[in-house]
């Protein structure tokens, strides 16, 4: 039986396709590599890789501590590259309007129930409860794939991330 | 043609088995039938035919997926057009040959009507031993004259998970009881996450290991739901040999490449006239326009993120013309 080897991709280790125009614009495709992105953002920026209409796909380069952090809808986060620990805070007073978009940062330490912690590895999702305060911990650099939706802290930097003609 | 009913099904109209075994069926002025190789189509313009593999393979797509997100082509001549609570059956609609001949042709069924057929033709069509949800190296032959049926393999639940995989009471995480892992992926790390719940907090504090639960997929090209963020859909999928249908976007359509590589065919959705290639490696990010058409090639089986979203009032944007062609504006 042949042997088969799985590739995935980090920060210190990925190749990056590309798109080869025939009779188009590269633009139009919105290509880029998180890993890429990643390696060239700072820790915790949540950059947009992916948009559709409210809807976003952030790239955070996960290293050291985060700010705490709430939504008021789910988030998953799909770690990429590295081991990211995840707390959880049932906060006793949400603070969010049930239609607020994206998350928002919290000042200081969240007042509520510690709900648990979560150690992520490659591959591994984590829900981001609604209502929930959470903060990420990396001790070493790593990548979180974050499913959310636009908000006052997500970047945009197509220009610079996306292949042009 | 013989008027075949269900009771409390929609009316499928198919024939008598021929001499192959297999009925033939019509949908308006359609017509499917098959032998031992082959699929043939006719309309009042003209007819096509198919290899019965790749038809089927098609076909099953097209069911699983209730029609899926706008144009599914079966190949560049026949295929289907979503409008979400009724579908156009089309044989040349986007060839500008046929076109250009005026000898392509469309027609508008209820989704339940031109569902009911193909899930008919697709059962009876479909002999033992073939997966059509399988990769070439994985299953049987599609081949001969009738031999029994498959409808366990072609009827397979799709996973459609509310908030996450794993989360108490939503989509379980699959086992080697139903799920072993896959030949191609059997190097992939199947520990799950640490979880340290507080008590009363079970519910809510969920993690699993994603690579793992695709590495155990038994189905290519199908995407299934994993998870939920309002109409924002996670969609991976395992993907290996090629994308049984060439995709035409009516939205923008994001990719993001798990594992492995694919390269994508893409077209021009009206004309099929080439556009680009598109090579996807891990990490990698793109997204396919609302006006092109897409196929992928996949040499060893990899795992892709396809993100949808599943906006309620998308489908009447995309009619208004307010969905955007483009996804980003730089």
């Amino acid at each position: 039986m042949p042997q088969y080897t799985t590739r995935f991709g980090g920060l210190l280790d990925y190749e990056k396709g590309g798109v080869e125009a025939i009779d188009d614009e590269p633009e139009h495709y919105a290509f880029s590599n998180m890993f890429e992105v990643a390696a060239n953002a700072k820790a915790w920026e949540k950059v947009a890789v992916g948009k559709n209409q409210e809807y976003v796909l952030e790239v955070i380069r996960a290293e050291g501590t985060s700010e705490w952090r709430t939504a008021a809808h789910d988030e998953t986060a799909l770690v990429m590259d590295g081991s990211v620990s995840v707390e959880l805070v049932k906060l006793d007073e949400p603070g969010l309007p049930a239609d607020k978009r994206g998350s928002v940062r919290i000042d200081g330490d969240p007042a509520g129930r510690p709900m648990g912690r979560i150690v992520a590895g490659r591959g591994h999702m984590a829900l981001l409860p609604a209502g929930a305060a959470y903060r990420f911990r990396a001790d070493e650099p790593g990548v979180i794939l974050l499913q959310t939706i636009e908000g006052d802290d997500t970047i945009y930097r197509w220009a610079e991330i996306i292949q042009t003609g | 043609m013989t008027e075949t009913t269900t009771t409390g099904a929609p009316e499928v109209r198919a024939s008598e088995p021929n001499a192959h075994g297999y009925r033939s069926y019509s949908l308006g002025e359609f017509t499917f039938s098959r032998d031992e190789y082959f699929a043939h189509v006719t309309w009042p313009t003209g007819s096509h035919v198919m290899s019965i593999d790749g038809f089927l393979r098609a076909t099953q797509r097209d069911v699983a997926w209730q029609f899926f997100y706008g144009v599914v082509n079966f190949d560049d001549v026949i295929g289907t057009i979503n409008h979400y609570g009724n579908v156009d059956l089309f044989a040349g609609t986007f060839n500008d040959a046929y076109r250009r001949a005026e000898v392509d042709h469309l027609e508008n069924f209820p989704h339940e009507s031109i569902f009911g057929t193909f899930v008919a033709m697709l059962d009876d069509w479909t002999n033992a031993g073939f997966d059509p949800f399988a990769s070439p190296e994985e299953t049987g032959s599609p081949w001969g004259d009738k031999a029994g049926s498959n409808s366990a393999a072609i009827t397979r639940k799709r996973v459609t998970a509310q908030r996450m995989v794993g989360v108490p009471g939503d989509e379980p995480l699959r086992t080697d009881a139903t799920h072993p892992i896959n030949r191609m992926f059997a190097d992939v790390d199947q520990s799950e996450p640490e979880i340290h719940a507080e008590p009363g907090f079970e519910d809510e504090v969920a993690a699993f290991n994603l690579f793992a639960y695709l590495s155990r997929s038994d189905v290519t090209w199908n995407p299934s739901v994993v998870s939920v963020c309002k109409d924002s859909l996670y969609c991976p999928t395992t993907e290996e040999y090629i994308l049984p249908i060439v995709h035409g976007n009516d939205r923008v359509e994001w990719f993001v490449q798990l594992s492995d590589q694919i390269e994508w065919e893409v077209a021009d959705k009206e004309s099929g006239s080439r556009r680009a290639r598109v090579v996807m490696k891990p990490g990698d990010v793109a997204a396919m326009p609302a006006d092109i058409r897409h196929q992928g090639y996949a040499p060893k089986r990899s795992m892709l993120l396809v993100w949808e979203n599943g906006s309620p009032t998308l489908p009447q944007m995309i009619a208004e013309g307010r969905a955007p062609t483009y996804p980003v504006d730089i």
